[in-house]
């Protein structure tokens, strides 16, 4: 591979790929807690709904549901979406619903005697949520939340079927271009390693602060 | 709220708390079996009985935290139950509540654990509920560990916070549900006599399920012994602890002294 | 904006079917593929010298973060610079089994490590062989966890069979584009599709979950 297809292809593909993975992380996290605390509320009709999401978009194909916003979205609602943004709201979505269930895990794990502890205080049912159960509830769901970034950055990769120029669409591209097809996708995927390598590496960082702040670790001396 | 005509047993006009036929199961085990009493404003009331003869339920129940299967139970004349959420949320402000566990939030310092719910439920300023937050855990013993998480402090500690977080919220009626049963018993000494300081230095009205007969005796007005769901005797300490007129009173005490 | 066909959806049936046949097919052979080398690794993490678990862990960590999309181009393309030459559709197969036995050996790997150590001891005190121990003790403990857990990775490759329509391999995805392509109508041949992956899996999550359940608890 010459040093022009690296600089022309391959350097904005992994800079697309970073940002696609960042932008669907991103709403990924907004739809999970929304929905995953959703279903740890008491009014029916919102954890039904919450349950309803959840069960249908753990059961979509995020590539044949990205194709579906990019392809079908606009001739059915008339309204087109660039193909990087059918990408993250595909992504975003389905991984949002996996989320969902890693979010609700977390908060059933909370002791129940913390909520009591809250609604003997008098918090309302936000204040509990937001004060009491999930500082506790968020470092336990970094461990699950790092494999599922792993997951939906491999899941990047699917944009290239539409023609975004991530890492894997800049490998197309170069082996087009030189015919060196080892070479290329075995760089392409070392890329990808590594990007997958440096996401855990810093969820772990962010577990152990999340965890300080928790005040789960029990110290020596410490009660019990 | 005396000519309510459901009512089976004669109000008297400055009851705090009242249980009228209250019921409780829990699957096929009935808890409470059409429970009757009520406390008068102030009073130190003490709940004592074999284990699930349904004491806890019945702090539970003012917290709100279990609901009745039937009956009323109402403070200060407003229904706790049945209740809609808001007077619920409005008579709950009133009680407060210390756990057999402590329930101390771990991701607060001591001193947020006891200035959050002020700030963010009665409305405080940061800084009157830190103000009043260090005073009580001056008053408990524990002014220099302010800013100390809740793990890192003994049971006794611990616990002796959870007091001084239920009383940041100037209750009316304070709720001690086995406080000092998780204590190591070289702790336990610790936290009654901050529950006697309270008993003795403010008029809430205080229901106290222990086990822990001299206390019981020190601070009670009045105790209730519960068998089987009931009140079976009730009457102040001296007579009830000393002299009882019941025979399962009277095994239950050998039991326990 | 285009209302709904309702004739298009009925012209699609006949790929659709097809498309649904060579779904299946890539599905039994890559899970059955999958759980084969997927014990061969885990086998491989167990093994007494370092010489084997370190490039085993190497490799199956390796494949695990990587996308299966490049693995599926990485195969189809390279495998016949090296002079194998294979179907779209072996390869495809080839690569998802591939991927996804990475999965199922931590499943299995998780579901021996369940079981407690004082089973192990207690077969140890019986004198039983080791052949015994694993047959008759450790893999009945075992299983319970793991068959719900491999279910629910079968579900997973299921999602995972479209990317298959990158390599031209004609699964439900293809089937759908290739009707797009002849009849100009998009919208109902993937929504078709789309539906048809829900209904299945969500179903089946639901039986792995009963499964899991009764199995587990």
């Amino acid at each position: 591979m010459t040093a022009g297809l690296w600089t022309q292809w391959m350097l904005p593909g992994i800079w697309i790929t970073v940002q696609l993975t960042l932008y669907s992380a991103a709403l990924a996290t907004v739809v999970a807690f929304a929905v995953g605390t959703a279903r740890t509320r008491r009014a029916r009709p919102v954890r039904f709904l919450a349950g309803l999401y959840t069960e249908i978009f753990r059961g979509t194909s995020a590539l044949v549901l990205m194709f579906w916003l990019f392809f079908v979205m606009p001739s059915l609602f008339g309204w087109a979406l660039v193909p990087m943004w059918a990408a993250v709201l595909a992504l975003g979505l389905s991984y949002g619903a996996y989320g969902a269930e890693v979010v609700r895990g977390a908060l059933n794990s909370v002791a129940p005697a913390q909520r009591e502890a809250a609604v003997a205080l008098n918090f309302t049912s936000w204040q509990r949520l937001r004060l009491v159960l999930l500082p506790q509830a968020v470092p336990e769901m970094i461990p699950p939340f790092s494999n599922l970034l792993v997951e939906l950055l491999k899941g990047t990769a699917l944009v290239s079927l539409l023609g975004v120029a991530d890492v894997s669409f800049a490998a197309y591209l170069v082996r087009l271009a030189t015919q060196e097809s080892a070479r290329i996708y075995s760089v392409t995927l070392v890329i990808y390693f590594v990007l997958a390598f440096a996401l855990t590496r810093g969820m772990r960082t962010l577990e152990r602060k999340t965890r300080a702040g928790a005040g789960v670790v029990a110290t020596p001396g410490g009660a019990r | 709220m005396s000519t309510d005509p459901s009512q089976t047993f004669p109000a008297t006009a400055d009851e705090l708390i009242r249980f009228d036929k209250v019921t409780k199961r829990f699957g096929s085990n009935t808890v409470l079996d059409n429970l009757c009493f009520s406390v008068r404003p102030g009073k130190h009331v003490t709940l004592i009985g074999p284990s699930g003869s349904g004491k806890t339920t019945i702090l539970r129940m003012l917290m709100t935290l279990v609901q009745p299967d039937e009956g009323t139970i109402t403070v200060h004349g407003d229904r706790l139950f049945p209740a809609d959420r808001k007077q619920v949320r409005a008579i709950r402000r009133d009680i407060g509540m210390v756990f057999q566990q402590f329930n101390l939030f771990p991701n607060m310092s001591v001193l947020r654990n006891v200035t959050e719910a002020p700030v963010r439920v009665l409305g405080l300023s940061r800084d009157e509920a830190r103000e009043r937050g260090r005073e009580l855990l001056d008053l408990v013993g524990l002014g220099d560990r302010c800013e100390t998480r809740p793990a890192q402090l003994s049971g006794g500690q611990q616990q002796r916070v959870a007091i001084a977080r239920a009383l940041a919220m100037r209750p009316r009626i304070l709720l001690l549900d086995e406080v000092t049963s998780a204590l190591d018993p070289e702790l336990v000494a610790g936290v009654l006599d901050v529950l006697r300081d309270v008993a003795r230095t403010t008029d809430i009205t205080m229901l106290c399920v222990t086990h822990e007969m001299n206390f019981a005796r020190d601070i009670s007005d009045e105790v209730l012994m519960f068998d089987s769901g009931t009140v079976i005797e009730s009457g102040p300490p001296e007579r009830i602890l000393s002299a009882p007129e019941q025979e399962r009173t009277r095994e239950f005490l050998g039991a326990v002294l | 904006m285009n209302g709904w066909d309702w004739s298009a959806v009925v012209d699609f049936m006949p790929r659709f079917r097809d498309g649904l046949i060579l779904t299946l097919r890539v599905l039994v052979l890559g899970s059955l593929l999958s759980f084969t080398l997927g014990l061969v690794w885990a086998i491989g993490f167990r093994a007494g010298t370092r010489l084997v678990r370190w490039p085993v862990h190497a490799v199956t960590e390796f494949i695990r973060n990587t996308p299966l999309l490049v693995q599926l181009f990485f195969f189809f393309f390279v495998l016949p610079e090296w002079g194998v030459q294979f179907s779209g559709l072996t390869t495809g197969t080839i690569a998802i089994g591939l991927h996804y036995s990475t999965y199922t050996a931590q499943v299995y790997r998780a579901g021996i490590d369940a079981v407690p150590a004082g089973q192990w001891e207690a077969a140890t005190a019986l004198s039983l062989p080791v052949g015994r121990t694993w047959t008759a003790v450790i893999l009945p403990q075992a299983i319970r966890r793991i068959v719900p857990a491999l279910g629910n990775y079968v579900i997973s490759m299921l999602k995972d069979t479209p990317l298959l329509a990158g390599i031209s391999v004609l699964e439900m995805l293809q089937q759908s584009r290739l009707e797009s392509a002849s009849t100009f109508q998009y919208t109902e041949p993937l929504t078709v599709v789309g539906i048809a992956f829900v209904l299945i899996a969500c179903p089946a999550s639901l039986l792995m979950r009963a499964l899991e359940r009764r199995l587990v608890h």
